[in-house]
């Protein structure tokens, strides 16, 4: 909890446990080695002290066994620390399907945060216990970095990209939020909370007014109106540009032969920098769209792309590498 | 044991101290000797001004609020520490002082291979620096050492371009000084020193020196690029022009990792050293610390990505890099658990270069075993940018590093200077520093287990406590880092005349007088077996 002195951090998520038996197996293995080092020096230093009427009593070679002993005891427990930490990692880098998706916004010297029902944080995030939670994070100027030591967890929030991460709280109440990564002058004031709260309150929380301004698939939708983007992405056969619907994390090749994921930082891209990456068949005629959405209204955007349902009946080509026609990058003219 | 020759042929009186008087005398020098103590001049006075950068840290972290400097001073002071310390202190503490001085004496040369480069070196150094300490010191610079983009070329007002030219220009002295270093232990090792007689020592310089030679362009072009970027908004690093800040970081470790064992690695030459002259034993395999030297060297080029676990790298590297961080820990622990057993059936003796050779021993374990927490991914992720990583970063630079240097220090000053300090004195401050340190970083450690990031210069209340006992730490190892620097420097003028072999040590550079002639030897020491050969009582033949 915050604002009281302990010598060991609040767990408050399913993974913290976890993080904590493997430090404190460090802490223990750490601490035996430290002393055994620190017994045989001092045992050393007295026992063969010098003294006037003694005759110093070469010692022979090193010994082979004793090396390769001290060589593969230490092996073997680095290894046995490496992949009980990868299989750790490999959990907080795998999100259950069902996760609740946040967005997040780092900038100079604070964290927008909003929810994809609509309502926005700063430098706050609401969350259910028991229920986990995948942030899609990117900076809207310098690195900053997502931390919440109840948490464990830590991710750096990296402008031009989207980087994830996802915990489950399991622990009503409320947590330090730190940006991690050193971001200029108000660096250490880049701080917040993490409000973990019973999940009936937290849906009045979320269905609350304050803050609050239509689901975030609402907002995009009207964005992309008002881009204009429906114009070529309409979704018909022969269109300017590729349809949208269903596209998210489905394979596309492209005009070069390459063939990519459409994820978030692919959307991003195209959106961004249309050229970098056109859909085979279709034209490089869609202009960039810098400047003219924020990093906000860009999450806002791909939510909405998100959730168009996929077309009933999947064309043939649709997931087949190199006749796929579902994609954005190209663009009939701002509309 | 070699066969010794002290020569007084020689006029005994006449050193390479006093050989020659004057300014001119000095900094038109090309005895490797000299430059070793011009080095140390220079890096003396950096190491003073980063200890009072650090002083400041410690004193604003008393309190919560962060009261005592504004945040963008705060920012520039832990830049300034960090910057003065790494490029202007730590890098060229032991190769360009210790090294330059008993390098060529320990392989029985009469100088470096190439002694106006080494002249040259000192001067690059000094340019360097003094452009660095001009941009810290005129307005500052608030990027952190690691000069992280696209901070650092898009968005920092301070003097980053002078900064990272200073340090880029110090790179230059490095590298001269690793092909001095290298080509003189292929070259010029005196009859009979073949590579398995090699001083320890020697084997940490040449492991360095690779370091050196392979990694520092690699800073320097990173710099450059990272100098263009700001200056010229070439789009390199900031994805708002096309660029990749991650790209930088990769660029940035892949030197800067490997710079942390250009920190290390030579304390490690200098503790084989000193353990073994003061338990009167031959090493305990030999081999197996000069190849874990090289060892090191090597695998410390493919680790860097373990500074990245949260960055936005991908899982997938984040295994291998994890992977290969630990391989890097087992020579680590083969060279401590070396000079442990060279403690065995030795005759120990506690005088001050061993008290300052076995507190490393204890900082150092500490340091590389914390390390494994780090190259662990699951604990990483917590500890990552916490006040973790600066302490366990401190027990291996300060308490490795720094240790070993002084230790140094301590063992060669009678050949250095001719001179004795005070035993007594020296000793009490080897323990001083050991306390101090442990104080000040060891809380370091649970303020990171707790979460407190680092480079914060306003914290939760509830992280004060051990704050307030870091920063009393601090100022004991502040006053057992002042210690030396007086005695030391009283040494130098009422100190006792030192012997030419003060410690009884067997390794080339006790065989001739202290101070040593220009020339080093009179006549060229031929060696007939292996290094730390304390079996026999070390005996000197004088030859008329």
């Amino acid at each position: 909890m915050i604002g009281r002195f302990s010598l060991l951090p609040e767990q408050a998520s399913t993974i913290a446990g976890q993080v904590d038996a493997l430090y404190f197996f460090l802490v223990a293995l750490s601490a035996f080695f430290s002393v055994l080092i620190a017994v045989a020096v001092i045992a050393f230093a007295i026992h063969f002290r010098q003294s006037k009427d003694r005759q110093v009593v070469p010692s022979g070679e090193g010994f082979l066994a004793l090396e390769i002993t001290w060589t593969v005891i230490p092996f073997i427990l680095v290894m046995i620390i490496f992949g009980w930490g990868a299989r750790i990692f490999v959990t907080m880098h795998t999100p259950p399907d069902d996760a609740m998706q946040v967005y997040v916004v780092g900038k100079q010297w604070m964290w927008k945060l909003q929810h994809v029902e609509g309502r926005r944080e700063i430098n706050e995030l609401h969350i259910p216990v028991g229920r986990p939670v995948k942030l899609l994070m990117t900076s809207e100027d310098v690195i900053h970095s997502f931390y919440v030591p109840a948490f464990r967890v830590k991710q750096d929030a990296v402008p031009g990209r989207y980087t994830s991460m996802w915990f489950q709280a399991d622990k009503v109440g409320e947590y330090h939020l730190f940006c991690a990564e050193f971001c200029g002058t108000q660096h250490a004031r880049m701080i917040g909370r993490v409000v973990v709260m019973e999940p009936a309150e937290f849906q009045a929380w979320l269905s609350g007014t304050k803050g609050s301004g239509g689901d975030m698939v609402a907002s995009g939708q009207a964005l992309f109106e008002q881009l204009g983007c429906q114009s070529c992405h309409q979704g018909e056969t022969g269109a300017r540009g590729p349809a949208l619907a269903g596209l998210f994390n489905k394979q596309v090749t492209l005009a070069d032969g390459r063939t990519v994921v459409a994820d978030d930082t692919y959307l991003r891209e195209s959106i961004l920098n249309p050229q970098a990456a056109v859909v085979a068949g279709y034209q490089p005629i869609m202009p960039t769209f810098k400047g003219l959405v924020s990093e906000e209204g860009l999450l806002e955007l791909m939510t909405y792309i998100k959730s168009l349902p996929a077309p009933k009946t999947i064309p043939a080509d649709a997931t087949e590498p190199g006749k796929t026609h579902a994609m954005l990058p190209v663009h009939g003219g701002q509309g | 044991m070699t066969e010794t020759v002290v020569h007084e042929a020689h006029d005994a009186s006449v050193n390479y101290l006093n050989a020659d008087y004057g300014v001119r005398s000095w900094l038109f020098t090309k005895d490797h000797k000299r430059i070793g103590l011009l080095y140390l001049a220079s890096i003396t006075v950096f190491f003073a001004l980063g200890g009072l950068a650090a002083l400041m840290i410690r004193l604003d972290l008393l309190t919560p609020a962060g009261d005592l400097v504004r945040d963008d001073t705060y920012n520039k002071l832990f830049t300034m520490h960090g910057v003065v310390m790494i490029f202007l202190f730590l890098i060229p503490s032991i190769p360009a002082v210790i090294g330059n001085f008993v390098l060529p004496l320990m392989i029985g040369a009469r100088d470096l291979a190439f002694p106006r480069l080494n002249l040259a070196s000192w001067y690059i150094f000094n340019i360097g620096a003094l452009f660095a300490a001009w941009a810290l010191l005129a307005g500052g610079i608030d990027t952190g050492w690691t000069f992280y983009t696209p901070y650092s070329t898009m968005s920092s007002n301070s003097n980053v371009l002078s900064g990272a030219f200073g340090a880029f220009i110090t790179g230059f002295a490095s590298i001269l000084t690793g092909v001095n270093f290298i080509a003189t232990i292929h070259r010029m090792r005196a009859p009979g020193l073949t590579w398995n007689r090699l001083p320890l020592f020697v084997w940490a310089m040449y492991a360095t020196s690779i370091i050196f030679i392979l990694g520092t362009p690699v800073i320097a072009i990173t710099l450059l690029l990272m100098m263009i970027e700001r200056a010229f908004h070439i789009g390199l690093f900031d994805p708002a022009l096309g660029g990749d800040p991650i790209l930088f970081q990769h660029l940035f470790w892949f030197y800067s990792h490997p710079a942390v064992y250009i920190m290390i690695l030579p304390s490690m030459g200098v503790i084989s050293e000193i353990i073994t002259c003061f338990s009167r034993n031959r090493i305990f395999g030999y081999s197996f610390i000069a190849a874990s030297s090289i060892a090191i060297a090597l695998i410390g080029f493919l680790v860097w990505g373990h500074h990245m676990f949260v960055s936005g790298q991908s899982a997938n590297a984040s295994l291998i890099f994890s992977l290969l961080s630990f391989f890097v820990a087992i020579p680590s622990a083969i060279k401590v658990f070396n000079w442990t057993a060279t403690l065995y059936r030795g005759s120990v003796r506690l005088q001050a270069p061993m008290v300052y050779a076995l507190g490393f021993i204890g900082l150092f374990t500490i340091g590389g075993l914390t390390g494994l927490f780090l190259s662990t991914l699951a604990t990483d992720v917590h500890l990552h940018d916490t006040y973790f990583v600066v302490a366990h970063f401190h027990y291996i630079m300060v308490g490795g590093a720094l240790m070993g240097y002084l230790g140094a220090i301590h063992f060669w000053w009678p050949k250095m200077t001719g001179r004795l300090y005070n035993e007594t004195l020296a000793k009490i401050a080897a323990i001083i520093v050991f306390v101090g340190f442990n104080l000040t970083f060891f809380p370091q450690f649970v303020l990171g287990f707790l979460g407190m990031p680092r480079r914060y210069h306003v914290y939760p209340d509830e992280f004060q406590v051990l704050n307030v006992f870091s920063t009393a730490g601090a100022s004991i190892l502040g006053i057992g880092y002042l210690l030396p620097v007086l005695y030391l420097i009283w040494s130098m003028r009422y100190g006792p005349k030192a012997e030419a072999n003060h410690w009884g040590a067997v390794g080339l550079e006790w065989q001739t007088s202290s101070p040593p002639p220009t020339e080093n030897f009179d006549h060229t020491p031929v060696v007939t077996s292996e290094p730390y050969d304390y079996r026999e009582p070390v005996e000197v033949k004088k030859v008329a």
